[in-house]
């Protein structure tokens, strides 16, 4: 009733009253208002934070570039350099293994994953660092033969070596599931194409299938290597002069705690915000063919103008 | 070139039987092609064309009978008078001569329209990448397709793709070319340009096998319509007297259909 009402007296230039390119946003009061109290919140902690002594700022500035923190970061970074590196191999290979039509493989891929996903990476980490309690002696021989070779198992493994197998094996658990992940949403019929191409299995795989499952497989990858970077805080309890190793080194000869555990903190942050911006770049790499007509639309906006 | 035997046929289907689980889906077929003979398999959803084709490059294996291609039993390999399954790599060998052009289209959408063309050239058959990319921009042209050299498969439009597709599988110089229902997932408005891409290469003497519902493409380009109904070929001859003047009332009714 209202709306015919309106139609029918509404004047001659109604329609370009309600034509939307004229139309403006209303002024959100409620919108203002959260935003002010949520700056309060929000100015009031940094206020606390700062004026907090327990804080020690100062001792933070002081130690945050000291040579053990330095060299306790080197070691951090480094071993999720290594144990990323040889978690995405060795995942790949077990992904593969365990998307074979091969009993063997499936089985043992299976028993791989179902083991070190099963059980809590701290207690890898030290069953890896107590293995000589297990197996004084590691040698190389033939089964029931001559031993060829033969090392004392605390010479082998150091704390460096059952951080590295630790942390690569119970990443290569997960990296496999993601990497089988990435590869069963793959189109079926792009493996097809290969095949009917004459390709070898292993080349479709390196050419058509990992470079579109890449797409899926880069963020959780992102998300476990930010994992990663903390998980290396755990080989401090095997001795391994980490960055958080480092900073407990300190405050357990100054007992500036707190300060010390800031300074591991921002270092972490640190980290992962560089590694968070070097995953929305490699996304996009991945996502290229995705955007459609990207480069055509620009082209045709640009002659579209020039018409004008 | 390859010089190609003109006597003895390119393909030879015997008694070839295919079941999935319980489910038979190929009931004993036998078909010969010859070499430069464009074969049109029409018939009913589920008589077993596709799949049938889908044997031919091994991409079923087939329970009963046998195939050969080019002399070559695909999938397998006589030693001592026996039968012995050729290796995954061992049959992705004998592929290599036989073309493919899916309904689904199938490039690879993470490469340009080039490099689609050329993958399988430089990658599988080891010509030389400047050979193959010169080879390719000739076959973007016989496929009126040059200016869309490094475009993605997803600009494309639908017979866009389908002409890619093709452009690829000539590119590894095929003795042999599959065609799985090639205008099936299309537009009504864009079957023309992939038919007419097709009819060019029938007159060319490309030997072609090819699964369609296009009846007026088999009645133009077709040396032999065979119609496949329930697993079995019902009926083949000449398109003229297949289309025009079919003797199985499984092919009248079929046939009916699009009249």
């Amino acid at each position: 009733m209202i709306n015919s009402t309106q139609s029918d007296a509404a004047p001659q230039g109604a329609a370009n009253f309600r034509d939307v390119a004229t139309a403006h946003t209303p002024f959100r009061t409620g919108r203002l208002l959260l935003w002010l109290v949520i700056a309060f919140v929000v100015i009031d902690f940094g206020w606390i934070i700062a004026n907090n002594e327990g804080f020690g700022w100062p001792v933070v500035a002081r130690y945050f570039f000291d040579p053990t923190v330095i060299s306790g970061l080197y070691v951090s970074l480094g071993l999720t350099v290594v144990a990323m590196i040889l978690g995405v191999v060795v995942g790949l290979v077990i992904a593969i293994m365990r998307m074979s039509n091969d009993g063997l493989a499936k089985g043992f891929a299976s028993l791989f994953i179902w083991f070190f996903r099963g059980t809590p990476l701290l207690v890898q980490l030290i069953f890896w660092y107590n293995m000589s309690t297990l197996f004084p002696a590691i040698s190389i021989s033939i089964p029931f033969g001559p031993t060829l070779a033969s090392w004392d198992t605390n010479s082998v493994i150091t704390p460096m070596t059952a951080a590295i197998v630790g942390l690569a094996l119970n990443e290569a658990a997960y990296m496999a599931e993601i990497i089988r992940g990435g590869l069963i949403s793959v189109d079926r019929g792009q493996a097809e194409t290969a095949e009917a191409f004459g390709m070898t299995k292993g080349r479709a795989l390196w050419r058509i299938i990992i470079p579109q499952a890449m797409r899926s497989i880069v963020p959780p990858t992102g998300n476990q290597l930010i994992s990663m970077i903390k998980a290396t805080s755990l080989v401090s309890v095997i001795a391994m002069a980490d960055l958080l190793y480092s900073v407990q080194s300190i405050y357990n000869r100054t007992f500036e705690i707190i300060p010390m555990l800031l300074v591991a903190v921002l270092w972490y942050l640190l980290i992962t915000s560089v590694l968070n911006l070097g995953q929305s770049y490699i996304e996009a790499y991945y996502g290229r063919s995705e955007r459609r007509n990207a480069g055509v639309a620009k082209v045709e906006a640009a002659t579209g103008e020039a018409n004008h | 070139m390859t010089v190609i035997d003109t006597a003895k046929p390119l393909v030879q289907a015997r008694n070839v039987h295919k079941a999935f689980d319980h489910l038979e889906v190929l009931k004993g077929i036998d078909l010969d092609v010859m070499p430069g003979e464009v074969v049109v398999i029409l018939g009913p959803s589920g008589s077993g064309k596709s799949t049938f084709l889908r044997c031919i490059n091994h991409l079923e294996a087939i329970q009963k009978g046998f195939i050969e291609v080019d002399g070559e039993q695909i999938g397998y390999k006589l030693k001592k008078d026996r039968l012995e399954k050729l290796s995954a790599n061992g049959i992705a060998r004998q592929r290599r001569k036989i073309g493919m052009v899916f309904q689904q289209f199938n490039l690879y959408p993470h490469m340009t329209v080039l490099q689609n063309i050329i993958e399988a050239p430089v990658g599988v058959h080891g010509e030389s990448r400047k050979d193959a990319i010169e080879n390719a921009r000739q076959l973007l042209q016989r496929v009126g397709l040059s200016e869309k050299a490094d475009a993605y498969p997803r600009q494309l439009s639908g017979g866009q793709q389908q002409r890619v597709a093709i452009a690829r599988a000539l590119a590894i110089k095929p003795k042999l070319m599959l065609f799985d229902e090639p205008t099936s997932a299309l537009d009504p408005e864009l079957v023309g340009e992939v038919l007419a891409t097709m009819r060019d290469l029938a007159k060319q003497g490309l030997t072609m096998i090819v699964v369609t519902h296009e009846i007026s493409f088999a009645r133009e380009a077709a040396d032999r319509v065979v119609f496949m109904d329930g697993g079995v070929i019902v009926e083949q001859g000449r398109p003229e007297d297949v289309i025009g003047n079919p003797q199985h009332p499984r092919t009248q009714s079929f046939l009916s259909r699009f009249l």
